[in-house]
């Protein structure tokens, strides 16, 4: 290990937040900058034990194509459960489908889980302690098959490929 | 003045939209069955209302005061962390109570296994029968074997 990563354990999440700091402050004063500092190399050190290993992110360009993929996944989640709300003549079908999960990252999982939460028709509710399957409730189901595909070419791939496991 | 106008117009526009969002989601919650489709509601129909109103107030306050506002977004990642994360729990928490859920639903339940299930189970609330139409998890074990 060299000398530097063990100052900075986590350097994304000090970097996220040194930029929290400057924007709860709203301000870019020196004494400011050196107090962010200060509290982005801290916390991580004090707060490494409770840690897991963090996953390298090996194309950071993808996962920004994810994260706006993801936005714009979630404005259409919003209005499609609007008109839902909207049309009561239309009953929804709802449905619990178990997907089985193939990254095993545990930082991977958790961003699958909240993907799915704030996408489309859509919950996860439960997640096996073994890792291999999220039960998610969907609001209006028409084909398990598809909707459980759909979710792995659309989500779960790329996250394979950002994080390589 | 006339680019006043305009983000004034467009400051308007978002906060009647983030309004409306806000109010249908919640209607979501009157109009939705049972327990899990009530989840919906605030975990999807509630962000972009909440959204709509932050990008009305970056844009107002960047506007009014000449300098970038742009700590809302803070508030944006904090609720894209907690939402779907209290949805999570909420979900979790409605299967450990065995919580009735609509008879149209598709798919089964799996069983949930004993690490899943904690060292004592929840204790469920007695509760007098609905007069038809819902069913819990246990009474359809019941029924499928036969008793």
């Amino acid at each position: 290990m060299t000398p530097i990563l063990r100052f900075l354990p986590a350097p994304m999440l000090s970097l996220i937040l040194l930029v929290t700091w400057l924007l709860m402050v709203r301000s870019v004063t020196l004494g400011q900058l050196l107090l962010g500092v200060i509290l982005a190399i801290g916390i991580p050190l004090l707060t490494r034990q409770f840690w897991l290993p963090f996953p390298r992110v090996k194309h950071p360009l993808k996962l920004f194509r994810f994260l706006l993929c993801v936005l714009g996944d979630i404005v259409v989640a919003n209005l499609h459960v609007s008109l839902l709300i909207l049309t009561p003549k239309r009953e929804p079908h709802p449905g619990f489908v178990e997907y089985p999960l193939q990254v095993k990252d545990r930082l991977a999982i958790t961003l699958l889980a909240n993907t799915i939460t704030m996408t489309p028709g859509t919950v996860s509710t439960n997640i096996r302690l073994d890792q291999t399957s999220l039960l998610i409730h969907v609001l209006d189901m028409k084909d398990e098959q598809k909707l459980i595909k759909e979710i792995h070419e659309r989500y779960e791939r790329p996250l394979r490929e950002i994080f390589e496991c | 003045m006339t680019f006043n106008m305009i983000a004034e117009a467009a400051v308007s526009l978002l906060l009647v939209l983030g309004g409306l969002f806000a109010f249908v989601g919640s209607l979501g919650m009157l109009q939705f069955k049972d327990f899990f489709m009530r989840l919906h509601s605030p975990t999807k129909g509630t962000t972009l209302g909440i959204g709509c109103v932050l990008i009305a107030s970056m844009i107002y306050f960047s506007v009014s005061q000449r300098e970038p506002h742009v700590q809302e977004l803070l508030i944006t990642l904090f609720l894209f962390i907690t939402a779907p994360v209290t949805g999570h729990m909420l979900a979790k928490t409605g299967l450990h109570m065995h919580l009735r859920f609509i008879t149209g639903t598709r798919g089964s339940l799996p069983e949930l296994m004993d690490e899943d299930v904690g060292q004592s189970r929840v204790a469920r609330p007695l509760r007098p029968k609905p007069p038809g139409g819902l069913k819990t998890r246990r009474e359809q074990l019941l029924k499928s074997r036969g008793r």
